[in-house]
């Protein structure tokens, strides 16, 4: 992933413990997604990644941090999310970015659902946590 | 404690419209909800009216599903209806399709057409 | 002679002749822009620009990058926005900076510290031209995006065939950006109009591949979950031929050979609803 020049320095974070902190975290990445002028269903999209991320985080890495900011490239503006957790890692992520494949109580569409839903996606994992980055572009 | 998404009774139809956005517990706690209404009172429809979510997510898409089966298993059928275009665009992209879910345009039309499964059912 | 000496030497030149300097350079400009700019607008842009870049010479000197020069860059970008969208070109915009050195060479060129300072802040008006030219294709990029979405909407109109029926003819190629614009606007109308019924006419897609194929799927399937059917039509005979050979999956997509075979196809379903209105609800 490109290391963008951020629009604003500003970068919102939420912390997420429980389940009700991840619907705070969509709502934070809703409202920035909205100001930055993403379309109506890059937003629902988007929205909807960082919903399945943050439950991801919350079962898997047993919580951790939501940070969401405005990037800007050339002439787009998008919006960049980080999921950063500090849980046992994912043994095996190419086969956690395989549909269909859960090892928690889902549909097995978390990662690679949300991977579908945004433009860039970026996962690494190891014994420190997992950290997940999305980009999702206005046009 | 977390608030409960109400179940309401119109006839032999449980009504179930979704208003606020929703958290995982609130969805595990609807799902159980509505089995025990459904037993509760014997009603024959389930209307889950989503108009107003925002995002389905798949876990709240699993719910969904799940629900519609539990409910024929019970003897309802369930009827999701009002979900918005930039949410089914979502779900399509995110590979659910909510296969063996019934589902309507709106409340108006879901209704119509619990009546027309019940009648054809006899 | 140092750098800071050079600096020195412009900014009382540009404090002297201010008047001089910026009357020759606003008809330089006038004369390359050939009246499509009014003489008071370009000289309001002009003495602006000329006051910034003067005051951040006064305040740090020859450093075009510095933080001082923030204000005349982002007065160089609103005027070669400004130039881009009336249809100058990208020379006349950056010749509006590089004219401001004609202007000086014959003032400052004599002596051989002149010609120093004057050589440092040539420099620094190339910076300058440069940028100009950058954003002005950065906002020329800008227009052509906002073009081609124009274009896709223009391209895909979603129209009511009937009372709970609402058609698309496809045209062209489609293309993922396209099937999103498509899809959105089909299932807004399919909401908007109240209709249980689509119907997507290929007639006018010249190839069906498997994407194709995949894209038409996900318009089906988002249709059927906000509880309406839809349909496609208008396969010709070679495209079937297609779809069959390279083994495309169209299962589970409702298709009929003709629009006027869907129509009917949606008209029966829709009078069976119509039946239902009359007993009333619930």
């Amino acid at each position: 992933m490109n290391d963008y020049g951020a629009v604003s320095a500003s970068v919102e974070t939420v912390p997420v413990a429980n389940s009700s902190d991840v619907v705070t975290a969509r709502q934070m990445v809703r409202t920035l997604a909205q100001r930055t002028g993403l379309s109506l269903v890059h937003q629902t999209k988007l929205v909807t990644a960082a919903s399945e991320l943050g439950r991801n985080m919350l079962i898997h890495g047993g919580g951790g941090v939501v940070r969401a900011t405005t990037v800007a490239d050339g002439g787009r503006s998008g919006i960049f999310v980080e999921f950063q957790d500090q849980g046992p890692g994912i043994p095996d992520i190419e086969l956690a970015l395989t549909d269909g494949w859960t090892s928690g109580n889902g549909m097995g569409l978390g990662l690679s659902g949300a991977k579908r839903l945004v433009d860039e996606f970026e996962i690494e994992s190891g014994s420190g946590g997992t950290t997940v980055r999305i980009v999702k572009w206005g046009r | 404690m977390t608030d409960r998404v109400p179940v309401l009774k119109i006839g032999e139809i449980l009504l179930v419209s979704i208003q606020v956005d929703l958290e995982d517990q609130m969805v595990l706690d609807l799902q159980e909800d509505l089995s025990n209404q459904i037993v509760a009172t014997g009603a024959k429809g389930v209307v889950i009216d989503i108009s107003a979510l925002e995002i389905v997510d798949s876990f709240v898409g699993r719910m969904l599903a799940t629900n519609a089966s539990i409910s024929r298993v019970l003897g309802a059928e369930t009827i999701v209806v009002g979900m918005r275009p930039a949410v089914a665009m979502t779900l399509v992209e995110l590979g659910l399709s909510l296969k063996g879910v019934r589902t309507a345009l709106n409340l108006e039309r879901g209704l119509k057409l619990l009546r027309r499964l019940s009648a054809s059912r006899g | 002679m140092t750098t800071e000496g050079n600096t020195q030497l412009l900014v009382e030149t540009l404090v002297a002749q201010r008047d001089d300097f910026l009357a020759q350079w606003t008809s330089t400009v006038g004369e390359d822009l050939q009246g499509r700019l009014s003489k008071a607008e370009l000289g309001h842009e002009l003495s602006e620009l000329y006051e910034a870049i003067l005051g951040a010479l006064t305040a740090s000197g020859l450093d075009g990058r510095g933080e001082h020069f923030a204000e005349t860059r982002s007065l160089l970008i609103e005027l070669s926005r400004n130039r881009a969208r009336r249809g100058f070109t990208s020379t006349e915009t950056a010749r509006s900076v590089f004219a401001l050195k004609e202007v000086l060479e014959p003032s400052l060129a004599g002596d051989e510290q002149g010609a120093q300072a004057y050589l440092q802040f040539a420099r620094l008006l190339d910076d300058l031209g440069l940028l100009t030219t950058e954003a002005y294709i950065r906002t020329r990029e800008e227009i052509i995006s906002s073009q081609a979405e124009q274009l896709l909407e223009l391209a895909t109109p979603v129209v009511k065939l009937w009372d709970g029926v609402v058609g698309v003819p496809l045209v062209g190629t489609l293309d993922s950006a396209r099937t999103q614009v498509v899809m959105e606007k089909l299932l807004q109308t399919l909401v908007d109009t109240n209709s249980t019924h689509a119907i997507i006419d290929i007639t006018g897609v010249p190839t069906v591949d498997t994407q194709v194929a995949q894209h038409l799927l996900k318009t089906v399937v988002a249709a059927r979950m906000m509880g309406a059917q839809c349909t496609i039509s208008g396969i010709r005979p070679q495209i079937a031929q297609t779809i069959v050979a390279l083994g495309i999956e169209f299962g589970d997509i409702p298709t009929n050979a003709s629009l006027s075979d869907a129509l009917r196809q949606a008209l029966k379903e829709v009078a069976l609803d119509a039946d239902d209105d009359v007993r009333g609800l619930l």
